[in-house]
């Protein structure tokens, strides 16, 4: 099971997020922009759902991520968990688990059967987008990460090493 | 001995690409539509993907499978004749079929191809399949999961036509091609329009104490404890109260994953030439992981040594794995 979930707010916790969430906001928009023209291929896969409100909820950070992948008007955007809007469909697990499922290290089934990830809301949404994503070649963490050339290769390596060390290798396949 | 070919599961391009790398000897897909048993959201092929995936497939020698294994509604087999036509253009190596009626057109109009039955056709008995090898040259049949061992070394002895049997994955309950429940409940039929438990009609329920509640169409199909290993929201797999069970049971089977990898030696030596791989639904990282197993455990026993399949539990359904009736007929 997800141990941590969504709590009420500690003090000074709100302004924590909504700074954190302005900080990332810069690299949320390269990233996003990049996978949408590199990999154009998804959206078909995503059908009626490319208008609809993904949140993302990577349990461990102080803030959720906003998608929505409609090719003419793409969102992807940090919110405070709090503010988070009203979404369609919502993904919640452990921050790197859900980085590696989007780079099919891990597999999304397993992932649910172990309870390590969460799904809420409209199902097919969730459904689609996880094929979009499983159809695209080549790591998203990688190339986000060699965006910002040997820092951020060491930071996405510091990352997956504690995510290693932490994870009960139950989702290792 | 047997060829033992691995036959893996493609839900995507890029899918396809994988289980090639990881050694499959044929990869089995189907498009984006009814004619194939696994017309989820988002998954399968257009047309044009296809026709790249049988380039990518050929160029490393590995064959493609083109998965017609539902049954056209009566009246309406356009969608299949299509489908039927546009995969003998592209090339593809065998069709799998279920219905007579698409087996027949794809015997009189495209003989070149290779045609296989699906286990969806349920065929389970030298009599049937003998039927289906002689009406329209069927080469190889996909068993049913019913089957022991000496039972499958029998049928070889009795059938003109190859066997592939399942090694790996979910694992159905009822006569394949023939379980209602979903349409009972959802309206939407398994077997003509390919999908059991459509995730339109899923929804998982999170309460506060971390248990989850899995719906189809509003009816709860299980309720899982904050710690406890999940599955799909397939009825056969469902928990159920009744009144002398209030605690709720399964009632069919639990979630629980086939896995023959310690079979295989059984298996090639009955006689069964292919063996597949359940999962066009499941990730990359799935096929990978599997179709790299299994083509190490085969290579293996071709060549004399003890296979050392890798644990494959963690992906199975409900983290629970199974012989099932291979093993022994007290299954079910
Ligand atoms: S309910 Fe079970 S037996 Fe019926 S089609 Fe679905 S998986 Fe197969």
């Amino acid at each position: 099971m997800i141990s941590e979930t969504p709590r009420p707010l500690r003090p000074g916790e709100g302004a924590v997020a909504r700074l954190s969430c302005l900080a990332l906001q810069p690299i949320l928009s390269r990233v996003v922009r990049r996978i949408a023209k590199q990999h154009s291929s998804l959206f078909a896969r995503l059908g009626p759902h490319q208008t609809t409100d993904f949140l993302i909820d990577p349990v461990e950070l102080p803030f959720a991520l906003h998608l929505r992948p409609d090719p003419q008007a793409l969102v992807f955007r940090a919110v405070p968990r709090h503010a988070a809007p009203q979404a369609g469909a919502v993904i919640r697990g452990r921050f790197l688990l859900l980085l590696e499922l989007v780079d099919a290290e891990e597999d999304g089934d397993a992932a649910f059967f172990s309870r390590d990830l969460e799904v809420s809301g409209d199902t097919e949404a969730v459904v689609r987008l996880r094929n979009a994503l499983d159809d695209m070649e080549g790591s998203l963490a990688e190339e986000t990460a060699g965006m910002f050339g040997p820092p951020g290769r060491a930071i996405l390596a510091r990352l997956r090493r504690a995510y290693l060390n932490t994870s009960t290798g139950e989702e290792d396949a | 001995m047997s060829l033992a070919e691995l036959i893996c599961p493609a839900g995507t391009p890029a899918a396809l690409r994988t289980a090639v790398d990881a050694g499959a000897d044929a990869v089995y897909c189907g498009f984006q539509d009814a004619t194939n048993a696994r017309n989820f959201p988002g998954l399968n092929f257009t047309p044009d993907e296809l026709a790249a995936s049988v380039v990518y497939a050929h160029a490393k020698g590995t064959k493609v499978l083109l998965a017609l294994n539902t049954y056209p509604p009566a009246g309406k087999v356009d969608l299949w004749r299509q489908a039927a036509d546009t995969g003998a253009r592209l090339g593809v190596d065998a069709f799998i079929v279920a219905d007579m009626g698409v087996a027949d057109y794809i015997a009189r109009t495209h003989p070149q191809v290779r045609l296989h039955l699906s286990v969806q056709a349920a065929a389970s008995s030298p009599e049937a399949i003998r039927y289906y090898c002689e009406s329209f040259g069927v080469k190889r049949v996909v068993l049913p999961r019913i089957l022991t061992i000496p039972e499958i070394r029998q049928i070889r002895k009795e059938i003109p036509c190859e066997i592939e049997t399942f090694i790996f994955g979910n694992h159905g309950l009822m006569v394949e091609g023939r379980c209602s429940l979903t349409n009972y409940l959802t309206g939407q039929s398994t077997n003509m329009d390919g999908v059991c438990s459509p995730a339109s009609d899923v929804e998982y329920a999170r309460h506060a104490d971390g248990s989850m509640a899995s719906q189809l169409a509003g009816f709860t199909i299980d309720q899982f404890g904050p710690d406890e290993k999940a599955g799909y929201p397939t009825i056969c797999k469902g928990r159920y109260t009744a009144p002398h069970r209030p605690q709720g049971y399964y009632a069919f089977e639990e979630p629980v994953s086939l896995n023959l990898s310690r079979l295989l030696p059984e298996l090639i030596e009955a006689g069964v030439h292919a063996f597949k791989i359940e999962g066009r639904q499941r990730s990359k990282s799935y096929v990978r992981g599997v179709v790299r197993a299994f083509r190490a455990a085969v290579d293996d026993i071709k060549a004399g040594r003890e296979a050392n399949i890798a644990d494959l539990v963690a992906l199975t359904e409900g983290q629970k794995q199974t012989q099932g009736a291979f093993e022994t007929k007290k299954w079910r």
